[in-house]
């Protein structure tokens, strides 16, 4: 069971839905992998041409609205002035059209946005649901292999993590991959149009921007790393610590277990603290640039101004503009991180759902009521290769005969039930039930034969009677109590609250292992199966 | 707020912080100011502040005809001069605006940092310090997560709050301030924005609140069922329940899903909502502006101006409603760090132990006498009339089925639990007079799940004596039978453990636990929890005999399953229901005890009974 208790510790550490998403991971290959995620995106084309036209529409329309809005300043700035002047006043009704016109952009592009982000968060979530789905499905396909080389946690950790940032920064990168492009060149586009020279002048703070935020971000990413990393290292102290906790008590170590967390704590504080602190320093940085470009252009709008080389609504606009113009440049390049770290997240996805799978290619044999002989004839059987673990065993069970297993610790006995329950199949030799190599028959139909109690007992969060029952999903309760007691189970769940109603909590701690043993026995008695085998259940 | 109270803790880097806050405050708000001069002073008066109103005629008039000749002076150097000199103080300000913020940030993320790791440290401590019964009540699992994602959860909202709480007020109210100082009675205008840009937030957050609460519940579940797929692959394959577990991993994705695509949608009317009361109120205060202007009670400068403050207040109402919201999540996880911190251990050492009465040498006498105990006060004692005695230098036994207490009967001999009536005493002294560490070091103790560390296996087995001579070393491996696979590991003793020693079958991790123990100098007697039941009848004989000789002079308690383990015991206790059934040697029980008659006959063949009876 610790196995499954493991919680995935390297990535455990950015939980917090506050907590930015750093381009922490890399993938090994971008290209591939954008390009799966792409395939899984087909379904999607309509929603996402959709998603693109909103996002178009919402963006110009956002863009457009500083420079219409500039008009009715410049109107009543000139009106004030003709006023001042004696040659004229404001023209209001013309204030009032500019300003309904804006009003309208706004509303238009408010409105796109909303059907955008509808939209986008219908496919996202779409794509993370049936993600989950074909990873719960891929698990049912993958042989045992594979998760005894992995760690559940790690599995796990794709089918919520990974998946989850799969999800959101799928639609956070293609919404702001396209808002921030639009905005971009919108921007520039109205920039140049209201004055080139300003244009050239503001243009002078964009390499000084780019390269500020590429220095702060590159900074920042390491710093996020090695805090992941002590992260990671701490909470695996932690876990240890508390999951071993009567062992450090017993030996009273508990001086010498804080000492060695007190250290990589305070090295996590540095951490900590350097990587929020530089992270944090971009909008500052950022605010000064484009405070100076303000400046400049405030500065050298008023000159124009003056000679009425542009007008005071167009400084009013322009102004708007270069302050908008910055952020693009900074989404984009942390558009380029979210898109990374989708990629890895992605990666690590698709290589699950790549995984070899257990071939079932040619089996047919359909399997009637067996009568239960099982001849095992040289078999051999090894988990890696050159480690044989069974090299040539031969016995003939006939049917309703006892048989036991006995040997030293790691001499392959539950091995062997593996084998004939076709978890693995043998290396060499073959083992025939009925007089038919199993191999032939269609797994499940295999397995239907057999009651099995594993060594580890594994029970599900539910009720008592729910578990005795996955031996029989239609059993009454009347035969679930029978098994219970033929089990000898009976007895300590009528002393539960609630007796079979009694709800089994998570890793089923709330029983004892001597419990959890019975119920799982009666559980495979209820099955009724040709042939029971018991891997140390009576231990 | 409790997470305040964190930050009360530092109050004077606070206070600096909220200094420094209202400095980058009035740095932000007064670059709107200088804006509205450089329209109205620098274009429309060239650069000439304070204008007589004739002044300003003429300026008008030279502006809408493009004549400046009648002006008496060079209109652009006055407004070059006055631009460079608002230009000047503009980027100072900006300067030390940034400047100021990045002390901010410096400041707080050392502050969140610093608070972090002292909770961290401190829930660490107290977890530590604690006896199982508090850690059972919590569980280990919900203690790990205390202490690493809450905490986290925590730094993060102490350094938004440091950032954002204190300094969205500061920005209202200085905003506010400015905002009437310009204002000609436009400032309904704001108020009007603010009521909608907050009750738009309120009903979204209403609506979709609910929904938020109960995510962190439905991915958990995912997760759950998820992880009982892949532990229960072997028993789902062999009862072909394939589409049972399909079924029920689908239900829990589906909820999922419905409940993150409701908030994801409701979020998604927030943007465009706020974006819209913004622009529309920029759209009205121009609108209003225009008459002023008209009357002449405002002039352009002050109208764009008017809106920058407006978008700085209706910006800090919106991030104080978003920290309003985020508050609660932080509040949680604090309130579950809070209840472990106030948690006291339930044990806890004498004032004055009497550790030096304890004999420094030979095995320990332990005594039971009249031991009642039970988990909680509510429930059916454990143990009952517990009463035995193991003598210096013997060996018990301590037999029964499955839940009859034989754990619990080491655990409140290492004071793990105190006892409800009755008193537990090694070499005469009761064990709550002494001190926790020096009771505890008279015991090598094996635990039932054999819990290993991460590290080598040497670091393993010194785990309690980190001075362990070589010698030493392979004499303790010796006795438990361990040191034939660790010979065969290429790496020898300096063979990599994982996490609780996962890659290493159960029976090595039991023979390791066993050699951890023995390696407890200080010992003087060792309790075998259940610490052969993953080792083969061989191996367990073994050791068995290599116990009994090397470690003659110690006390040994056995807790065992198997009759085969524990015949040749001094004396064997057996117990049923948490009561004693039946003391004596293996041919004694055999003859007098029922329950042990059972046990022997389900496990050994009817002449190794025979055997034993002689």
């Amino acid at each position: 069971m610790s196995a499954a208790q493991q919680v995935p510790r390297a990535r455990m550490g950015g939980h917090s839905p506050q907590s930015v998403r750093m381009g922490l991971d890399k993938p090994q290959d971008f290209k591939g992998t954008i390009a799966k995620v792409l395939r899984y995106l087909k379904p999607y084309r309509p929603h996402l041409v959709f998603v693109g036209i909103f996002a178009i529409a919402s963006t110009l329309f956002n863009v457009f609205g500083p420079k219409v809005l500039s008009l009715a300043t410049t109107e009543i700035f000139e009106g004030s002035a003709a006023r001042l002047a004696g040659t004229g006043g404001i023209d209001f009704s013309v204030v009032a059209n500019i300003l309904l016109a804006t009003l309208a952009l706004y509303l238009c592009s408010s409105a796109c946005g909303f059907i955008q982000s509808w939209i986008m968060a219908g496919v996202s979530q779409d794509i993370s649901y049936s993600l989950r789905r074909d990873i719960e499905a891929k698990i049912d396909r993958m042989p045992f292999s594979y998760f005894e080389r992995n760690s559940t946690g790690d599995v796990l950790s794709r089918i919520t993590n990974d998946i989850d940032t799969l999800g959101q920064t799928l639609s956070q990168g293609i919404t702001t991959l396209i808002t921030s492009l639009i905005t971009f060149f919108g921007v520039l586009a109205m920039m140049l149009y209201i004055s080139p020279l300003l244009t050239l002048v503001s243009l002078v703070m964009v390499p000084i921007a780019a390269l500020l935020v590429r220095f702060v971000v590159s900074k920042s990413q390491k710093y996020y790393r090695a805090q992941q990393e002590l992260l990671g290292t701490i909470n695996a102290t932690v876990e240890e610590t508390f999951s071993g906790h009567l062992v450090v008590r017993a030996f009273s170590q508990e001086e010498r277990t804080i000492e060695g967390f007190d250290s990589s704590n305070s090295t996590l504080y540095q951490a900590a603290w350097k990587s929020q602190f530089i992270t944090s320093l971009m909008m500052p940085i950022m605010n000064f640039v484009s405070n100076a470009g303000y400046v400049l252009v405030a500065i050298l709008g008023g000159m124009l101004a003056l000679q009425r080389v542009i007008t005071v609504g167009d400084i009013q606009a322009f102004v708007q503009y270069v302050r908008e113009f910055t952020r693009p440049i900074q989404q984009l390049s942390q558009v380029a991180n979210v898109l990374q770290s989708m990629a890895a997240a992605a990666e690590r996805v698709f290589a699950f759902l790549d995984e070899e799978e257990i071939s079932d290619a040619k089996e047919s044999k359909e399997l009637g009521r067996v009568r239960g002989k099982v001849e095992f004839r040289h078999v051999q059987f090894s988990y890696e290769k050159d480690k044989p673990v069974i090299k040539d065993f031969n016995a003939t069970i006939e049917p309703g005969q006892t048989v036991a297993l006995v040997g030293l610790t790691g001499a392959g006995k539950t091995t062997m039930v593996k084998l004939l329950m076709r978890f693995y199949d043998v290396d060499g030799g073959a083992i025939v039930l009925d007089g038919c190599d199993i191999r032939e028959i269609d797994r499940s139909t295999l397995r239907e034969q057999f009651a099995m109690v594993l060594q580890e007992t594994w029970l599900f969060s539910g009720s008592i009677r729910e578990n005795i029952r996955y031996g029989k999903l239609d059993a009454t309760d009347e035969e679930v109590e029978e098994a219970a007691k033929a089990a000898r189970a009976h007895w300590f769940i009528s002393t539960l609250p609630g007796a079979y109603d009694f709800e089994i909590n998570e890793d089923a701690t709330n029983i004892s292992a001597g419990q959890r043993q019975l119920i799982t026995i009666a559980r495979a008695s209820l099955s009724n199966r040709s042939m029971l085998n018991l891997d140390e259940a009576t231990s | 707020m409790r997470v305040f109270k964190y930050l009360v803790a530092h109050w004077r880097v606070i206070l600096v912080i909220i200094l420094l806050l209202l400095i980058q405050a009035f740095c932000d708000l007064a670059l709107p100011r200088y804006t509205a001069g450089i329209v109205d002073v620098g274009i429309l008066q060239f650069g000439i502040e304070n204008p007589s109103d004739g002044q300003l005629e003429q300026f008008a008039r030279a502006i809408s005809t493009q004549d400046f000749s009648g002006l008496g002076f060079d209109p652009q150097e006055t407004q070059l001069s006055y631009l460079l000199f608002v230009g000047a103080q503009m980027l100072g300000i900006t300067a030390v605006g940034a400047l100021v913020a990045i002390a901010i940030s410096f400041l707080a993320s050392r502050t969140a940092a610093t608070i972090a790791r002292d909770l961290r440290q401190r829930l660490f401590e107290r977890v530590v310090s604690f006896s199982d019964a508090e850690v059972q009540h919590f569980s280990a699992a919900s203690l790990i997560t205390r202490s690493t994602n809450d905490v986290q959860q925590i730094q993060m909202t102490c350094f938004i709050a440091m950032r954002m709480v204190l300094f969205a007020p500061i920005m209202a109210i200085g905003g506010i301030i400015m905002v009437l100082s310009t204002d000609v009675s436009m400032s309904w205008i704001i108020v009007l924005a603010i009521v909608v840009v907050i009750s738009s937030i309120a009903v979204l957050m209403a609506v979709a609140m609910p929904k938020f609460k109960i995510m962190q519940t439905l991915i958990d579940r995912v997760n759950l069922v998820a992880r009982e797929i892949i532990t229960g692959l072997p028993v789902i394959r062999a009862f072909n329940r394939q589409s049972f577990e399909k079924e029920r991993f689908d239900d829990a994705n589906e909820t999922l899903r419905r409940t993150q695509l409701f908030t994801n949608r409701a979020m998604a009317f927030m943007q465009p909502v706020v974006q819209l009361a913004m622009n529309g109120t920029s759209i009205l205060i121009v609108w209003t502006a225009a008459g002023f202007i008209d009357a002449g009670s405002l002039q352009t400068g002050q109208m764009i101006a008017f809106i920058n403050y407006a978008m700085v207040i209706i910006t800090s109402f919106m991030m104080m409603s978003m920290v309003a919201i985020m508050l609660p999540r932080a509040e949680v996880a604090a309130a579950r760090i809070d209840e472990v911190l106030a948690t006291d251990p339930s044990i806890v050492d004498p004032e004055c132990p009497l550790d030096d009465q304890l004999s420094s040498t030979g095995g320990a006498a332990i005594s039971f006498e009249d031991v009642t105990f039970s988990y909680d006060e509510d429930s059916e004692p454990v143990l009952q009339d517990i009463s035995f005695v193991v003598p210096t230098g013997s060996t018990t036994a301590i037999v029964g089925a499955t839940g009859s207490g034989k754990s619990t009967i080491l655990k409140l001999l290492m004071r793990f639990y105190d006892v409800n009536e009755g008193v537990i005493s090694i070499d005469g002294i009761d064990v709550r007079n002494l001190s926790q560490a020096t009771l505890r070091k008279q015991f090598g103790f094996v635990p039932q799940n054999s819990f290993l560390f991460n590290g080598s296996i040497e670091d393993n087995i010194s785990y309690a004596s980190s001075d362990l001579d070589e010698d030493t070393l392979h004499a303790v491996s010796a006795i438990a039978q361990a040191n034939s696979f660790i010979a065969q590991k290429e790496e020898g003793y300096a063979f990599e453990l994982s996490q609780g020693g996962t890659n290493v079958s159960g029976g090595q991790r039991q023979r390791l636990a066993i050699a951890r123990a023995l390696a407890q100098r200080s010992a003087r007697a060792f309790l075998f929890d259940d610490s052969f039941s993953a080792l083969d009848y061989a191996t367990d004989a073994a050791l068995r005999s290599a116990l009994a000789e090397k470690l003659s002079d110690k006390t040994k308690i056995i807790v065992a399953q198997r009759i085969a383990t524990i015949r040749d015991c001094d004396n064997i206790i057996v117990l049923d229901g948490g009561r004693i059934v039946g003391q004596g040697t293996h041919a004694q029980l055999l003859q007098s005890c029922d329950v042990y008659k059972e046990i022997a006959k389900s496990q050994l063949s009817e002449a190794e009974l025979g055997g034993g009876a002689a």
